[in-house]
């Protein structure tokens, strides 16, 4: 049994670390919030160039080969510098399910330009009444000779404001919660009848609804075969799943280590604040949530990369989805209410790492649904 | 052991009941529940209203022109506003500065700045919190030295609401440094004209600026705006801090956000074919918010009953307001869950009277996150519930 990391993984972490010193302070990640487009072009160029946007996917797909764990060593220093870059949209989850749902020939096309930071995508997956449920699909794609006409509406796109081809998923025959019917198709966003409303998330993230009014594409357009989609969705979806609940782990011991270091420096009747009882007992208590939330973490993301089957491996998903939940509450709220007021504030980092965390606990997701799911298994 | 109303209460309670649904505009009250600020000018409009009808100053004695009810009926109105929504006046005049200047404000100073705060001709703000002098609020450092018939401000002050709207700000000062620290603070009247005062707005979570920091640099004020005795701030202060801690348990509006939380419930899709009402986890929670809210409602009742029979506010007040904020932010989290990925997009100025553009999300559904962050300063602010429970420890348990 070992849980070090192993040489390259060591070396992912390092080079990750690195870029956030040199290059991702809070300013500067003002700063690119601040801008229309929401994210660097020059740090994704810079992020092709280390190779990270090759982690996510297979070696004979021509990526790093695809570990899970790797992932989750990545996304955890991601989340500890609130990176906005649209890594899970692009990689993780539109690149995941053209390489778990694409055809030889349409993974040959797409994946070279994802991992070489040419190619923004978006996964338009969720519906304003779909709540978390993958199946729940009302956005419907009706033949029309060699086209597909697409209508419906989509929410929560991350990154649809940016991605250049949006992956709309869709229902081809069933009703709305049948877990067959479901196809991915691939849409130029600028598309006629393709509407975007742009907005960033709480988290800083760009995000984005959708909706699409006889869209036409071709029948091409489809990944892989017809009404089969849902079981890759759900396995990609699994994936980011695992994604966002490492970074939430990552900004959680960033509010942890702030917070105790705050309690050492701020002084209210004429002490430290870290030397009261209470809060040191609080803060002890953050710190277990945050090792459980990293052990549950690792957990699931080991049974990704195992034998286990599709329910084990998703089941394994929603309890680390769950349980960081639980931990997010737990650590953010405590982080905002040691240091006082001044977390409440805009210009201070903890608030924002808690809006991240907040954003995390809802992704693909919340508590409870990922508690019930775990349950239902 | 009773919990009822007299017949006389009663009938209190029918007749504001009455007025408040006659009375309070329906278009402040749709903002209220689609959770858009009122502005100022609405809430000048409302207070005026309440003036007409002689209820503007539920907390004052008559002898100011305010109602002079007893602690029940305050009780009563306060709940009646909290279930309809109606806003209460902004406390920093009428709960907090008149009654300092009520019992320790000289006839000219009650005279000069009671009426206007009576009628809302006049709006003030708070001058006491300082970047470093946030629960231990007795360590503060805005010092006033006296030249002639005035004295000379400097310093900062932070946490103020409401201060670019406010005519004048009352501030608690250092006039002695040489004494402990509660012995050497004066409480200041400062007109928020005088020259020499900047605000710098304090954007918090929720992208809004509700709040500022305040300058102060060599701002002269006249002598005769001093409260009392100089150096007997702190006395004044604390009677001013019990005063916001009245009605903070917040019971009438956890029930209107209770009741709020299951229409929406009822009308959001689970994802699964039916509405979130059905789901299991969800409907416990509801539940237990409901009995919390019960036991809440009955320790406030508890306490109004003592304060009726003539006892003094007592230590168990912190309970009100522990419990009462931590509900309340229960409750937060329960619109977010509710709202799911709609609470996601960040935008603040969608909720800002007068928004022109094209809503993001559902109903009011994106507010949702905005004001679960922003609530966290419930548990900050009114003394930290921190601070609450040491006052628990000490004066009750005698720790």
């Amino acid at each position: 049994m070992d849980f070090s990391n192993t040489e390259e993984q060591q070396m992912l972490q390092e080079s990750v670390q690195k870029f956030v010193y040199k290059s991702y302070d809070f300013d500067t990640r003002n700063k690119i919030i601040a801008t229309e487009k929401g994210f660097s072009d020059e740090n994704w160029e810079l992020f092709a160039e280390l190779g990270w946007l090759t982690v996510p996917f297979q070696e004979e797909d021509g990526g790093f080969g695809g570990s899970a764990v790797d992932l989750v060593v990545m996304m955890e220093e991601f989340g500890k510098a609130m990176l906005v870059e649209p890594f899970v949209a692009t990689t993780v989850l539109a690149g995941g399910l053209i390489s778990e749902q694409g055809s030889a020939q349409q993974k040959a096309e797409l994946l070279p330009k994802i991992m070489e930071g040419k190619l923004q995508l978006a996964c338009a997956y969720a519906e304003p009444g779909s709540r978390f449920n993958l199946a729940n699909i009302k956005t419907s794609a009706v033949a029309d000779g060699d086209n597909i006409v697409l209508n419906g509406s989509k929410t929560a796109v991350l990154n649809g404001s940016n991605a250049e081809v949006l992956l709309v998923v869709a229902r081809e025959s069933g009703a709305a919660t049948d877990t067959t019917g479901v196809s991915v198709f691939m849409v130029d966003a600028t598309s006629a009848g393709v509407s975007i409303q742009a907005f960033a998330n709480v988290d800083g993230k760009k995000s984005a609804e959708i909706t699409l009014k006889d869209v036409s594409v071709s029948a091409t357009a489809r990944l892989g075969e017809a009404g089969s989609a849902l079981s890759a969705l759900t396995a990609v979806v699994d994936r980011a799943t695992l994604a966002v609940s490492a970074e939430a782990v990552g900004a959680m011991e960033a509010m942890l280590h702030k917070t105790v270091e705050y309690s050492k420096t701020r002084k209210q009747f004429g002490t430290a604040i870290g030397t009261f009882q209470a809060l040191q007992h609080r803060m002890a208590d953050m710190f277990i949530e945050c090792q459980l939330a990293r052990s549950i973490v690792i957990m699931a993301a080991m049974k990704l990369d195992g034998g286990e089957d599709a329910t084990e491996k998703s089941k394994s998903v929603s309890a680390a989805k769950s349980r960081i939940g639980k931990a997010i509450n737990k650590v953010g709220q405590e982080a905002i209410q040691i240091h006082g007021g001044i977390a409440m504030t805009e210009e201070l980092d903890v608030g924002h790492l808690f809006k991240l965390v907040t954003a995390a606990e809802i992704m693909f997701g919340n508590t409870d649904y990922h508690t019930e799911r775990f349950a239902s298994l | 052991m009773n919990a009822d109303f007299t017949a006389e209460e009663l009938q209190f309670e029918q007749e504001v009941r009455e007025f408040l649904q006659n009375d309070f505009p329906a278009e402040y009250r749709e903002k209220v529940d689609a959770g858009i600020r009122l502005s100022k000018e609405e809430l000048v409009h409302w207070q005026k209203i309440l003036y007409k009808k002689g209820w503007a100053a539920s907390n004052w004695p008559a002898e100011y022109g305010g109602t002079g009810w007893t602690a029940t009926q305050k009780h009563i109105f306060a709940t009646e506003m909290g279930l309809i929504g109606a806003p209460e006046p902004v406390p920093f005049g009428m709960k907090m500065v008149a009654p300092v200047i009520m019992a320790y404000g000289s006839d000219e100073q009650k005279q000069r700045f009671l009426p206007d705060i009576l009628e809302s001709n006049v709006w003030w703000c708070q001058g006491y919190s300082e970047p470093n002098a946030g629960s231990d609020l007795a360590s503060l450092k805005t010092s006033a030295v006296r030249d002639g018939d005035e004295y000379v401000v400097n310093g900062s002050k932070t946490w103020n609401t409401y201060g670019q709207y406010a005519d004048w700000i009352f501030c608690l000062v250092r006039t002695d440094n040489s004494v402990k620290k509660q012995e050497g603070i004066s409480f200041l009247l400062i007109d928020m004209k005088t020259p020499g005062i900047t605000l710098k707005p304090i954007v918090l979570l929720d992208g809004h600026a509700e709040v500022n920091e305040v300058f102060f640099d060599d701002v002269r004020v006249p002598a005769n705006n001093l409260i009392g005795e100089e150096n007997k701030g702190w006395t004044y202060a604390k009677v001013l801090l019990t005063h916001e801690r009245t009605n903070i348990s917040g019971v009438p509006r956890g029930k209107r956000r209770l009741a709020a939380l299951k229409r929406l419930a009822k009308n959001t899709d689970d994802g699964f074919g039916g509405t979130m009402l059905d789901n299991a986890s969800f409907r416990t929670k509801l539940a237990e918010v409901e009995i919390e809210l019960q036991a809440l409602e009955y320790s406030e009742l508890r306490t109004l009953a003592a304060l009726s029979v003539g006892n003094a506010p007592g230590p168990e007040s912190s309970i009100l307001k522990i419990v009462g904020t931590e509900l309340a932010q229960e409750m937060d989290e329960m619109f977010v869950d509710l709202a799911g990925y709609h609470c996601l997009p960040f935008v603040p100025e969608q909720f800002e009277d007068g928004f022109q553009g094209e809503a993001i999300g559902p109903g009011n559904s994106a507010a949702a996150a905005l004001t679960y962050f922003n609530n966290r300063k419930l548990s900050i602010f009114g003394g930290s519930n921190e601070i609450q429970r040491n006052i628990i420890s000490k004066a009750v348990l005698g720790l």
